[in-house]
């Protein structure tokens, strides 16, 4: 593991919360997850790849980008490592290396349907302004 | 004043490591009442004990401090010195530079101050300390089983073989418990009635042996050596001492539809039923709520055709009340609820089924009468699916529990085996997390059902089942180590559900003041130590309730139990603690309080006539009973006027303790 892998690494963490090291390897996860087969890193892998810090590979799987995020595996993680989580800072980490990314508050107005609800603006922006 | 000797331990190099020991020796002579004092390698050696000993005798002590380990560790030890150098064992107090000090500091710049402080507040208490004397209390020869499963069984039968009395309290009709529905049992297949049968049998002929079958217990009050328990017997409608056991009542009554709680739902009962064949004792019961005459006043079949009248409508619960000295608690387990599982679908097919619903199904006695049958249709399965760890190592404690069930693994590898050998054209999958199977002759056992039996394990927990439109169910799952979609269209499903303790045993553990885990399991009195003895003196447990076990571990945890009941029936007399609660009548005002807090209902309170300053009153005073006092302290503590103190450690002694530490 990189320096650079080791901070992505402490980043995706912060991003999820979650614990890696409680996971006991059950498959619960992939055998509860509809986009099983898009995946190259199957969601019960995350946690062994991200407890070993190989971050780069994670952040070049197709999985992060062909995960539904539907959660089925958080609900049904008997261990509540919650991968769709580790999926989802993983995916936010690759995203934040883009660059760009990043929404201000005073971009929001021009870019917003009406219809869009108060909750989902304020998620989004708690999420990218990490 | 007293003559005070001071040990301090080294424990070899455990204290000496961190604490300058000479130093503390040093210290402890300028101490008040201090008339001796010395350092040595390990005091609780008998060398040691020799030197604590010696020093009563040729100083004239007439208190010790022992600064060592804690005193759970060797109190005893000491006080045991001090008895024979002819010095009350009392006089004795502990100063814990151990587990306390060195254990927990790593350089002797704190740990020496520390333990010089934690010595001279056991100077300072010891000074207060005063002869405490024993009492004796008497032992009832007569121990208690609570749960006849086979763990209360083989309890039973080990204390009543030693020749003391024992009672047992079964819950249901019959003594038996999860063993008796069982076909056949793990590593040698052997039939689980025909070895738990004879000792069934054992158990109704033995003499020192009583049964109360269809019987709970109702309360218990008391402590080691004379509790004093109501148990309440269930009105069974028929008299135990009248029935012939014939079954003629059985095969006539009309109220066929009660669910067969022995077959686990499988199947339905007659309102007046045994749970099985061989139950003991072989007398029925009647099921109020199925029953047409409770219900409607009318039938009376049963009594009509009962040839010895043995069937009484009238009968009442009874409540008999009996004097023991030890209790054993024995009440097992049962499975957790399966209906939160909704990916398995258990609620959804009755294709769906708990590990001791196929027990049953497989059981020659059971609902299919041994045939391997589907629930809904009756067709035999050909594609079967096992799933292991339902609900076991599950953090979600909304459906599931932490710990792994143990039995799991190897009943399943049984069960698929077992059905391999009668339907050899059955397929049989098993979805596991990891198959465990420590134990003697066990992992054999389980490569037998891959290696023999060609049984598909499956590493990888099951996703969903889904009933299909034909009557199948369709199980999706991974197979982890080969990273594949794995979909199978199976007949049956069987669940191998976590097990967890009777939920009885909240209320007994109420009524027995002992301590249970997050999971309900009994805790014991320490881990390693004292695996089968509760916390609470004179009580023991032995089989599940005390953590998941299989029937050889279960069988010999019931030895262990035993022995220590025969150790304690074999006693006549108990020494009882000194160090109880005691009121002074001169500060009490009878508020009350102090019987409020205690938690072994020790305190009472008498009209007392008092002399206070020669003026005579008539009071209301606390008294405490030694004998149920625990010396918890409690009381004490909530006194408002100080009235109430712990003998070995009144308010004076604590107070001592306190100024000592912070008048550094
Ligand atoms: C599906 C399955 C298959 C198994 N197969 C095997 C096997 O092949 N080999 C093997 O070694 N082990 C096997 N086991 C494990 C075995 O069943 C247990 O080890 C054993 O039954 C434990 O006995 P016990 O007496 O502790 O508990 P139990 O058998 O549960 O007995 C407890 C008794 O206490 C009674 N009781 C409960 N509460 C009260 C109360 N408040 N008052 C009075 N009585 C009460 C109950 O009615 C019951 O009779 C299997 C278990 C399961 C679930
Ligand atoms: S959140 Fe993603 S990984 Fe989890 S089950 Fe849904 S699609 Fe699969
Ligand atoms: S379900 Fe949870 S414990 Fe099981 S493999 Fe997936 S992340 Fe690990
Ligand atoms: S009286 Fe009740 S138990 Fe007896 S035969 Fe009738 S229904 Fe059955
Ligand atoms: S014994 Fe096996 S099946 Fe049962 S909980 Fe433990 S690992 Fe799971």
């Amino acid at each position: 593991m990189t320096i650079e892998e080791a901070n992505i690494r402490e980043e995706v963490l912060l991003i999820c919360g979650c614990d890696v090291t409680r996971c006991m390897k059950c498959g619960k996860c992939s055998a509860s997850c509809p986009a099983y087969d898009e995946f190259d890193i199957k969601p019960h892998q995350f946690a062994s790849y991200i407890a070993r810090g190989d971050m780069y590979e994670l952040m070049q799987s197709k999985t992060i980008w062909n995960c539904l995020g539907c959660f089925a595996c958080v609900e049904r993680c008997p261990r509540d490592v919650r991968p769709g989580k580790l999926i989802d800072g993983v995916r936010q980490a690759a995203v934040r290396r883009r660059g760009g990314t990043h929404l201000q508050p005073e971009d929001i107005p021009s870019r917003i349907d009406p219809d869009t609800p108060q909750q989902l603006l304020m998620s989004v922006l708690r999420r990218e302004r990490k | 004043m007293q003559r005070i000797g001071v040990f301090v331990c080294h424990c070899g190099s455990n204290i000496a490591a961190t604490v300058d020991v000479a130093a503390v020796a040093e210290a402890a002579k300028s101490q008040p009442g201090v008339v001796f004092a010395t350092d040595y390698t390990y005091m609780c050696s008998e060398n040691g004990q020799n030197l604590i000993a010696d020093s009563i005798k040729e100083y004239g002590l007439t208190a010790v401090v022992v600064c060592s380990c804690s005193p759970r560790m060797h109190e005893a030890t000491f006080r045991k010195v001090a008895d024979k150098a002819g010095l009350n064992p009392y006089m004795v107090e502990i100063a814990n530079i151990r587990e306390q000090c060195s254990w927990v500091h790593k350089d002797t710049e704190i740990g020496t101050p520390k333990a010089i402080s934690l010595m001279k507040t056991a100077v300072a208490k010891v000074n207060l300390n005063t002869p405490l004397q024993e009492g004796e209390s008497k032992v009832t020869k007569r121990a208690l089983i609570i749960g006849g499963g086979i763990a209360g069984i083989q309890t039973a039968l080990d204390i009543a073989d030693a020749g003391y009395k024992v009672d047992i309290v079964e819950k249901t009709p019959s003594i038996g418990g999860r063993m008796s529905q069982l076909d056949k049992t793990f590593p040698t297949l052997d039939c689980s009635s025909c070895i738990l049968t004879p000792k069934m049998t054992e158990v109704a002929q033995h003499e020192n042996i009583t049964l109360y079958t269809y019987s709970e217990v109702e309360s218990v009050s008391g402590y080691v050596g004379d509790f004093t328990v109501e148990i309440r017997r269930k009105a069974r409608y028929v008299h135990e001492d009248i029935c012939t056991g014939c079954g003629l009542c059985m095969t006539k009554c009309p109220s066929k539809k009660a669910k067969n709680e022995f077959n686990r739902g499988l199947n339905t009962r007659t309102a007046i039923y045994t749970p099985f064949a061989q139950a003991i004792p072989n007398v029925p019961v009647i099921d109020t709520e199925a029953c047409i005459h409770f219900r409607t006043g009318k039938c009376g079949i049963c009594a009509k055709n009962c040839a010895v009248q043995a069937i009484d409508y009238e009968q009442k619960d009874e409540i008999i009340t009996e004097k023991y000295g030890a209790i054993v608690v024995a009440t097992g387990f049962d499975l957790i609820d399966l209906k939160p599982f909704g990916e398995y679908a258990y609620n959804l097919s009755p294709d769906v089924v708990s590990s001791l619903e196929l027990e049953r199904i497989l059981n020659a006695a059971g609902p299919t009468s041994g045939h391997l049958q589907r629930m809904s249709d009756h067709r035999q399965p050909k594609e079967m699916v096992f799933i292991q760890c339902v609900g076991s190592r599950c953090e979600d404690d909304r459906r599931g529990k932490p710990y792994c069930s143990k039995i799991c693994c190897m009943y399943t590898a049984k069960q698929a085996m077992l059905i391999k050998d009668h339907y050899p054209d059955v397929n049989i999958h098993v979805f596991y997390i990891d198959v465990r199977t420590p134990g003697k002759a066990f992992d054999e056992f389980y490569r037998r059902a891959v290696e023999d039996y060609g049984v598909d394990y499956i590493k990888g927990q099951v996703g969903k089942v889904t009933p299909q439109a034909d009557g199948t169910l369709l199980v999706h799952g991974v197979d982890m180590l080969d990273q594949k979609v794995v979909e199978i269209n199976a007949d049956m499903v069987v669940l191998a559900a976590a097990v967890e303790p009777n939920p009885d045993i909240r209320k007994l553990a109420t009524m027995l003041t002992l301590s249970i885990d997050n999971n309900n399991f009994l805790n014991e009195a320490h881990p390693k130590l004292r695996p089968v003895e509760a916390a609470t003196a004179g009580v023991f447990m032995s089989g599940v309730v005390q953590g998941p076990r299989d029937i050889p571990e279960t069988v010999a945890q019931a030895g262990a139990a035993a022995i220590k009941v025969v150790g304690l029936l074999a006693k006549d007399k108990l020494k009882t603690n000194p160090c109880v609660a005691q009121s002074d009548e001169l500060y009490c005002n009878g508020c009350s309080v102090c019987q409020n807090v205690c938690p072994y209902g020790a305190i009472s309170y008498t009209e007392k006539e008092v002399r206070d300053h020669g003026v005579r009153d008539t009071r209301r005073i606390a008294q405490v009973n030694p004998a149920l006092c625990k010396g918890c302290g409690a009381c004490s503590v909530a006194c408002p006027s100080g009235a109430m103190n712990l003998k070995g450690f009144s308010n004076r002694q604590i107070m001592a303790e306190v100024d000592t530490v912070l008048c550094q």
